[in-house]
């Protein structure tokens, strides 16, 4: 295959594996930068009055950091696992709308281009800097977002940027709930369905009806800030916590959007790794399901110290003090899976238990600032963002370096080192502990978060050092994993269809899969198919095969998406030109979309 | 910065925790100096609530750890593969022991939502008759202090009386702000549009520092701020002091000049200055000699400084709303001289 031709089938691809691996590769560079912006961060609060960086940019660098960690890392790479493992797990042969998927990857990619764009543009914008990055925080409080407090470009590349890759976090919300309800094989009922599959299921779910509240949200801001409203300006008679209720409605469901799939995995690699199921599948299955109900009634304990009296402060420290129990309940079935099992550390296995001893210290300083009045102290402090790290890297990040060593073999055919692996797992595990543990104490000693310079005085000096070696630590572990992917390609163990003897279906075709995934679409009969006997119906021999229909590429959601950027450089750059070679650019892959023919 | 705290404000951490210090010291921590930010000392009814509650949260959180890593290390080592053992037997559920750890956390946080709920209402109470009134105005990226009673406006050190009930009123007059001194309490979001409370009563003399905890722009990492808790006939004199008229310049002195210097360079049209001029965009520096930091608590209030910060206040404080006002050396040191004066 020539070069050219080989690009064209990438760009063109609608293969659900293929779109899983795009997502991870460009996810994992994001998550690359996003650490890169962590660490000039951590550089710069090694010490007090530090100077590595001004303040202008590491007021970028904190905003990109958490906008690029939750949007473009954490959410994608959970994203790439959707893509890749659910048509296998369900036992199907791609999601249901391929080429929707394809368009939401490209809508990705391209938001993210259009937001990070902001680091090199300065000059565009007659900026005087380089730099002209968001720079008012993942959670962009209004109205300091407002044209009159951040004038520049900054926060126009935010909220273009984030409402890009809204749409893409839509489609793929509903497409992969209609994979789930549609495309299951045969036998394979809800409560058959792998934990994995159904944490992905509540996942798309609060995606598409979380995601709508904060378009509204950069909708009013994007009015605010070009067409002279006042939705969140009190000079008008706006105001500006309107904007912290739309966000942390939308806020909240996102961290269980970026928490449950990692439970997910946990629950995953635990029993295979145990040699046992899943203790309580049911249970576990339902608090999943609850914890994202529960997760739309708690948005306003992000917002105690606004003021809103104690009524609301109660009402809302009792919701979350609840989803503690959903939350402790999963805790406790892992342990119960662990117990009495035959524990093989792989190095996906020692992610998944680090997840559980990690995520137990986040959500219990989580329980200590359920309460308003200890919150009071804590928030906006980096005892929060101890907190939040323990859940999202401890959390979210460990479950996903458990899925990748654990389905990296099914996705590439070939197994991860697994002497690397515990290198990888010992470095991020300690420096993870080195970088966020004290942080709880910085926050204590009174340092709020998301300040570029503190004072000696305060005390917190050596704890921030040591913090910063962390983060450093983390950083070499993640250059372990790197160097363990790039030798595999070439020297890693070839794998077959089953390297660990899991019990789910992806296991029982080769790796990776051919482009059809199941030569015939197997018949379940039981939650653990491979695990139970005669699960697994046996093509009768000289049976006549039904013929496969597998979609071929299409270029049109590529092009659509391309649609998107255009259309935002109109707001950017003041010139509505570009809106309409960017709707013309959408209307025309739309209609060459719709009428394609299939091929097979 | 050498002033403020002297070695009786040492007890960084308070009665109860004292088990934190050596943690602190193996940290390094501890050993270099006291914690006058720390949220773990308490210095008025407001942060002792707090404080005492988050100790109760805090050791049934230590419960919970404990016997959770406890279960997963004693799991780990006990269940580890051993060759040639049997298969394990496949369990799927056990229907009791499920109910028992699903109630077993949530009689835990009855104990914790009880004291919480508590808590919530005894420190959102209405101000008693008699309470202090002051109040707050935060600004992009300093602190304005107004004691309606007292007729006294000042910035960025909040004097006030020990064991006296003080009612903080907050309102910000550009962005989202939130005043935080820890050992005052917790912290409360300054709003425009809104006026949010504060209601404590400071228990003992001390110099506290807070700042602003909620991001508001280039340099919300320079907003802060000093808390002053000083005996009542202390807090007295300083209602005195700053009650009294804009100190008078000598005929032909330095300081005259620079009084003049202050008029010429516009300083007048942002800055309250006795009865010179009345303009509220910049703090009022009617008595800034008498204050101990400028610049929104950045820097300590001396010649050096201050002229550093006149000459080019952008350079000091990234995105600074006071512009360069290229104030040639000679008028420099005449409007310092002016403003030392100006106790």
């Amino acid at each position: 295959m020539s070069r050219l031709k080989r690009l064209m089938s990438w760009l063109t691809t609608t293969d659900h594996k293929r779109i899983g691996l795009l997502y991870f590769y460009t996810a994992f560079v994001f998550f690359l930068v996003g650490g890169l912006e962590a660490l000039f961060i951590r550089a710069q609060l090694a010490q007090p009055d530090g100077h590595v960086v001004s303040a202008e940019t590491f007021n970028q660098l904190f905003t990109m950091h958490g906008t690029t960690m939750v949007f473009l890392a954490l959410m994608p790479l959970t994203a790439s696992f959707f893509n890749y493992i659910v048509p296998l797990q369900i036992g199907a042969r791609d999601v249901a709308f391929p080429r929707l998927n394809a368009f939401s990857y490209w809508v990705f990619v391209l938001g993210a281009l259009l937001m990070n764009a902001s680091w090199f543009t300065g000059p565009l914008f007659h900026a005087g800097r380089l730099n002209v990055a968001p720079d008012a925080g993942w959670f962009g409080y209004a109205n300091l977002t407002s044209r009159q407090y951040s004038p520049g470009p900054n926060i126009d590349f935010w909220l273009l940027g984030l409402q890009i890759l809204g749409v893409s976090s839509l489609a793929a919300g509903f497409n992969f709930i209609v994979t789930i309800l549609n495309l299951r094989a045969p036998g394979m009922k809800m409560m058959r369905l792998p934990v994995f599959s159904w944490m992905t299921l509540v996942t798309s779910f609060l995606i598409i009806t979380a995601f709508p509240v904060i378009t509204v949200a950069l909708v009013l801001l994007m009015f605010d800030r070009f067409f002279g409203t006042h939705f969140y300006l009190t000079s008008a008679g706006g105001d500006p916590v309107l904007w912290q209720h739309l966000f942390w409605i939308f806020g909240h469901p996102e961290v269980y959007i970026l928490i449950l799939p990692a439970m997910g995995i946990v629950s995953e690699v635990l029993p295979t790794f145990a040699r046992k199921p899943l203790f309580g599948y049911t249970v576990v299955v339902y608090s999943g399901v609850l914890i994202g109900f529960m997760g739309w009634g708690v948005w306003s304990h992000h917002m105690f110290s606004v003021g809103l009296g104690p009524i609301a402060d109660s009402v809302f420290s009792a919701t979350t003090m609840l989803i503690a129990v959903p939350t402790g309940v999963k805790i406790f079935n892992w342990l119960a899976t662990l117990w009495g099992g035959q524990l093989r550390f792989t190095t996906a296995m020692l992610f998944a238990i680090g997840f559980i001893a990690l995520f137990t210290i986040g959500g219990l300083s989580g329980v200590t600032h359920a309460s308003p009045p200890a919150d009071l102290q804590q928030t906006d402090t980096y005892y929060v963002v101890a907190h939040i790290h323990y859940v999202l890297f401890g959390g979210t990040i460990f479950g996903l370096f458990a899925g990748m060593y654990y389905w990296w073999p099914k996705m590439t055919g070939r197994l991860l080192s697994e002497t690397l692996g515990k290198w990888h797992f010992a470095l991020v595990f300690v420096g993870m502990n080195l970088a966020f543990f004290p942080m709880h104490l910085i926050g204590l000693l009174g340092m709020p978060r998301r300040i570029y310079t503190y004072s000696p005085d305060l005390g917190v000096s050596t704890l921030n050092l040591v913090s910063t070696i962390g983060a450093f630590l983390i950083g070499v572990g993640v250059l372990v994993f790197i160097w363990n992917v790039w030798r595999t390609r070439t020297r890693g163990q070839t794998a077959g269809n089953d390297p660990w003897g899991g019990a789910t279906l992806e296991w029982t075709i080769s790796s990776p899969p051919p482009v059809h995934n199941f030569d015939v679409i197997p018949t379940v009969a039981s939650r653990l198919p491979r695990w139970t006997k005669t699960q697994l119906k046996a093509i009768p021999e000289g049976a006549k095969l039904a013929e496969i229909h597998v979609p071929g590429g299409s270029i049109w959601p590529l092009v659509t998406a391309l649609g998107l950027p255009v259309l935002a450089l109109a707001p950017l750059s003041h010139r509505l030109p570009f809106a309409f070679v960017g709707a013309t650019i959408i209307l025309l892959g739309i209609f060459r979309w719709a009428f394609e023919p299939f091929e097979a | 910065m050498t002033e403020c705290w002297d070695s009786s404000t040492f007890d960084a951490v308070s009665r109860d925790r004292r088990w934190l210090l050596p943690l602190l010291c193996a940290a390094g921590a501890a050993c270099g100096g006291p914690f006058p930010q720390s949220s773990l000392r308490p210095r008025s009814d407001f942060a002792g609530a707090i404080d005492r509650l988050f100790t109760d949260i805090f050791w049934w959180a230590v419960l919970v750890f404990i016997l959770v890593e406890g279960l997963l290390l004693f799991i780990i080592v006990r269940y580890r593969y051993r060759e040639g053992a049997p298969t394990p037997k496949p369990t799927h559920g056990h229907t009791l022991l499920e109910i028992a750890w699903t109630l077993a956390p949530a009689l835990i946080l009855v104990f914790i939502a009880v004291p919480t709920m508590r808590t919530i209402f005894a420190t959102q109470t209405d101000s008693p008759a008699g309470a202090l009134r002051v109040e707050v105005v935060a600004h992009q990226w300093w602190w304005e202090y107004r004691y309606p009673e007292l007729g006294v406006v000042t910035a960025n050190e909040l004097h006030l009386p020990a064991g006296r009930t003080v009612a903080l009123a907050l309102t910000s007059a550009d962005v989202i702000h939130s005043f935080w001194a820890p050992g005052l309490g917790g912290k409360r979001d300054v709003i425009p549009g809104r006026t949010n409370r504060l209601v404590l009563r400071p228990d003992s003399v001390d110099t506290l520092l807070g700042q602003c905890a909620e991001f508001c722009g280039a340099s919300h990492a320079n907003m802060r701020l000093r808390v002053m808790v000083e005996a009542e006939p202390a807090f007295q004199a300083w209602v005195g002091r700053q009650q009294a008229g804009a100190a008078s310049v000598a005929k032909g002195s330095l300081a005259e000049q620079g009084q003049q210097a202050f008029r010429r360079y516009g300083c007048v049209g942002c800055h309250t200055m006795g009865t010179m001029s009345t303009a509220i965009i910049g703090p009022n520096l009617t008595h800034l000699g008498s204050r101990m930091t400028i610049a929104g608590g950045l820097f300590p209030n001396d010649s050096v400084h201050l002229t550093r910060w006149i000459a080019d206040p952008p350079a000091e404080k990234p995105g600074s709303i006071m512009p360069n006002m290229h104030v040639p050396a000679g008028d420099l040191a005449a409007l310092i001289a002016y403003l030392r004066t100006m106790r």
